[in-house]
């Protein structure tokens, strides 16, 4: 019998798209879904997601929860959990279309939740550890759910199939945000799980990602040392732990976690003025294990921006173009210029060096 | 009466041997002699050790030394070793003694595993094209930085050493090797800016000028050891105990203290040099801290301090109490490692192999979330390249190499050092055979090595598509097992190959 993702790991190759508007302006999720149709050879229908920013504007006090349950009895055991943990606001099915390609749907629900204020105070954590830890044990201790996106005003979608169908069964035309990020995969393997497709979240973190880095077992035992459990063995997982462990626990800011994780050469380092140089030195030596190697390109979001970054040898594709006040990533040009055909300014990533791309103002 | 027959025959073809006595006068321990009668050159193979000496600098190739097939009549139990050993302590009433690693057939689990390499669904990496990083840095570190306003580092960082390659020398004083030996190791590792260590027999002055890639140890007889000394050496390394020899102190019988030794090592000359099993100051964990915290004193807090341990069954806790006490490195030697002398019954019968030790240790300080807060250093023994990438995949952070690095200046392993008669000027203090060990020569070998490994390590990280030394530290996905029992996967912390 096959093995489910997390119980194997599964290399895989992939498309990747992003779009965001700098101006905070909503848009639908009807560009994105064209750009990444437009790489449909580049995923096999083994799974496709989104990333959506922006798109729940009416709750975005609340944690926004999308859970996958395998029987309603997986569901109302962990619901019991969930509400015991947190106050709930709102609850229900996410609304889908029938797609003939999209098949055995498991059970998808959203809540929008906080947590329950006397559990918040007594567990002496932030609200964002709170919430981050009963998600990785809702996770790993209630098999058959799956909390697949947890993070405010935004939400990840994704499922079994190519990344188009999955836009229209989640009726992602019909959502606005400032922010988009898409992934259609290619798995060497047919996990047919749909918690193994993309992107990874965890809070408001999303990670697409295209690559098979081989730095992974490095990376895993390393964020594993700071309480995170790499159940899914999957790239993309490690690699948002990492920068959530940098970023949100440890402070770094996001351009210095993009040093560490795609550090620059040694060789380069040695010709840095005094100053840079110790500086990237004391990186390296402090966390070289978060040090990501071989091919990768990703787009992180999270609320108010993205960053885009490309390994080192910049061994995958990952080209930038700039329109208006949006910003378009995609694995290739043509997926860019097929939602924005003239862009004032196009470019290819370059290896090691991260994109950051910032809402001005509150979003 | 003799009650055992020479364990090798000497082989000397009559056609080819032109009686020049280059092997009489070669052999330190007489087993080529010069007939005097009648001029001709003729062997007394009781005295052979098989160090191959003469068969190497024989101009006319008239020699092989063969084991003699004279034998006692087999026996699966009763080895032809067993059977010499209990005549040997019957003759003398003493403890078996050797020198180099334990020959016996225990497992050798680098055997057992295999390396993984790109295909496909990434690419490998060409180290002739690309960067391809093989620098270390030895030391603790913390586990975060903390930056100001402008991006600037607040944290103050512990010492570390910088290394071009994961490999350093490891630990044979001088007193064990000649001066010669050393000043070849230490110009090596200059030369490959990397680190030779002075084991526990101080630092001779002649190798001051090779100060900046010393490891300075401090043992248990704390032979040569002084202010000056520790403040000289780049790293500290407490010794705990040696794979070869665990639970017990060192012995440089008083033939080989001559002036040289004697002043380096500050102690009578011809007087045996015996440190003693434990360190007298240390009789538990807190004790260690206390003498880590004394030489980070004495030293301005401006070196790390390692300390070396050998692999015995509890050494990842062990390891674990040590970096709680404040070692920076831990040094772990696996029970296949070498010594100048040793007694037999030790190197053959006590501690673990190192691969397990290593897998141990690094796994638990990965548990205990402290593997960051020290460097692994690991040795017993690395024999080339592939294990070097195998350890470093478990977890460490660089080897030792100690018996490679001889084999590099001449040692053929006859596992004789103890007797002080090497011939190859290796481990003798007789200035007849050391002088046959010329450092500007026998360096460039050694040095030769080590680029030699490091390519080799390079292309096995570029074949699994690493391009930093860092990315293949304790990545245990790129080995697998090959024979190995579950148990035994367990504790290497890898899967079966086919997995």
């Amino acid at each position: 019998m096959l093995k489910k993702e997390g119980e194997v790991r599964i290399p895989a190759g992939c498309a990747i798209s992003g779009i965001i508007d700098r101006k905070g302006n909503r848009f639908s999720g009807s560009d994105v879904i064209q750009s990444i149709a437009l790489m449909h050879d580049r995923s096999n229908g083994l799974g496709g997601g989104f990333a959506a920013y922006g798109i729940y504007p009416e709750f975005k006090d609340w944690y926004a929860f999308h859970v996958f349950y395998t029987s309603i009895d997986v569901k109302n055991k962990t619901e019991e959990y969930i509400n015991s943990n947190f106050s709930i606001e709102m609850s229900g099915r996410i609304p889908t279309r029938k797609v003939s390609s999209i098949k055995d749907a498991p059970i998808i629900w959203r809540y929008f939740a906080k947590p329950e204020p006397g559990k918040l105070i007594s567990s002496e954590k932030t609200e964002d550890d709170y919430v981050a830890d009963a998600v990785i044990t809702i996770n790993s201790t209630f098999p058959g759910a799956y909390v697949f996106s947890s993070g405010k005003n935004m939400g990840a979608f994704k499922a079994v199939g190519y990344p188009e169908d999955v836009g229209e069964y989640y009726k992602l035309d019909e959502y606005d945000g400032y922010l988009w990020t898409a992934h259609g995969r290619f798995p060497t393997n047919t996990p047919g799980w749909w918690g193994g497709a993309h992107p990874f979240t965890i809070l408001d973190w999303s990670v697409v990602h295209n690559g098979e880095i081989s730095s992974y077992d490095a990376n895993r035992r390393y964020i594993e040392m700071f309480g995170y459990d790499c159940s899914l063995q999957t790239d993309t997982e490690v690699i948002t732990y990492l920068f959530d462990y940098l970023v949100r626990k440890k402070g770094l800011p996001l351009k210095t976690a993009a040093n560490v994780i795609a550090a620059p050469m040694w060789e380069e380092i040695a010709e840095m003025p005094e100053k840079e140089r110790k500086y990237y030195t004391a990186l390296r030596q402090v966390y070289s294990s978060a040090l990501v190697n071989g091919p990768f390109s990703i787009i992180l979001g999270y609320t108010g921006g993205l960053m885009a970054l490309n390994d080192r040898l910049k061994l995958r594709a990952l080209v930038a173009a700039e329109c208006g006040d949006r910003l378009y990533l995609a694995s290739e040009e043509s997926a860019i210029r097929v939602v924005c055909p003239n862009p004032e300014y196009m470019y290819s990533v370059e290896g090691g060096v991260p994109i950051i791309a910032t809402v001005e103002g509150e979003v | 009466m003799r009650y055992f027959t020479s364990e090798f025959l000497i082989e000397r073809n009559k056609d080819r041997c032109i009686n020049c006595g280059v092997c009489a006068r070669q052999c330190s321990n007489e087993a080529h002699y010069i007939d005097l009668d009648t001029g001709e050159v003729k062997s007394d193979e009781t005295k052979c050790v098989d160090c191959q000496r003469c068969v190497c600098l024989c101009p006319t190739n008239a020699l092989m030394i063969i084991k003699n097939p004279n034998q006692t009549r087999d026996n699966a139990n009763w080895s032809q070793q067993a059977i010499r050993e209990v005549e040997m302590q019957a003759s003398t009433g003493g403890i078996l003694l050797s020198g180099m690693g334990t020959p016996k057939e225990y497992p050798v689990y680098w055997d057992k595993i295999l390396l993984n390499a790109s295909q496909v669904t990434n690419p490998s990496i060409d180290p002739l094209r690309e960067p391809m990083e093989t620098k270390t840095y030895l030391g603790a570190k913390p586990t975060q930085l903390e930056f100001d306003e402008e991006g600037n580092i607040l944290t103050k960082l512990p010492p570390t050493v910088e290394l071009d390659t994961p490999l350093m020398m490891s630990a044979m004083s001088f007193g064990s090797i000649s001066l010669n030996a050393q000043k070849s190791l230490a110009m090596a590792a200059k030369e490959c800016n990397t680190f030779f260590n002075t084991g526990e027999g101080g630092l001779h002055k002649e190798l001051d000028q090779y100060a900046d890639h010393a490891i300075v140890q401090v043992a248990s007889g704390r032979f040569g050891v002084s202010k000056d000394y520790l403040n000289k050496g780049q790293i500290i390394e407490i010794k705990i105990g040696q794979g070869a020899k665990p639970g017990i102190g060192g012995h440089l019988p008083g033939e080989k203290v001559n002036v040289e030794v004697s002043q380096t090592r500050m102690i009578p000359e011809h007087s045996d040099a015996i440190s003693p099993a434990p360190h007298h100051d240390i009789y538990s964990i807190e004790d260690l801290r206390q003498l880590i915290f004394s030489l980070k004193e004495v030293t301005r807090y401006k070196k790390p301090v390692a300390v070396k341990i050998a692999a015995v069954h509890n050494i990842a806790a062990i390891a674990s109490g040590s970096v709680r006490a404040g070692a920076d490195i831990i040094v772990i030697d696996g029970f296949r490692g070498g010594s100048g002398s040793t007694p037999t019954r030790l190197r053959d019968n006590v501690g673990i192999p190192i691969e397990l030790a290593l897998a141990a240790v690094d796994q638990r300080l990965r548990d205990e979330s402290i593997r960051q807060n020290c460097s692994i250093v690991i040795a017993g023994s690395v024999r080339n390249s592939a294990d070097v990438v195998k350890a470093i995949a478990l977890g460490a952070d660089a080897c030792y190499i100690g018996s490679s690095a001889l084999i590099a200046m001449g040692c053929h392993m006859c596992r004789t050092c103890m007797t002080g008669k090497c011939n190859w000027g290796i481990a003798t203090q007789n200035p007849e055979l050391t002088r046959r060990l010329n450092p500007e020569i026998q360096y460039k070998r050694v040095v030769n090595l080590l680029h030699a490994w490091n390519h080799e390590i390079q292309e096995m990280m570029g074949g699994m598509g690493i391009n930093a030394i860092e990315s293949l530290r304790g990545n245990r996905l790129m080995l697998r097992g090959i024979g190995l029992s579950e148990k035994e996967l367990e504790i290497l912390g890898i899967k079966h190959a086919g997995e």
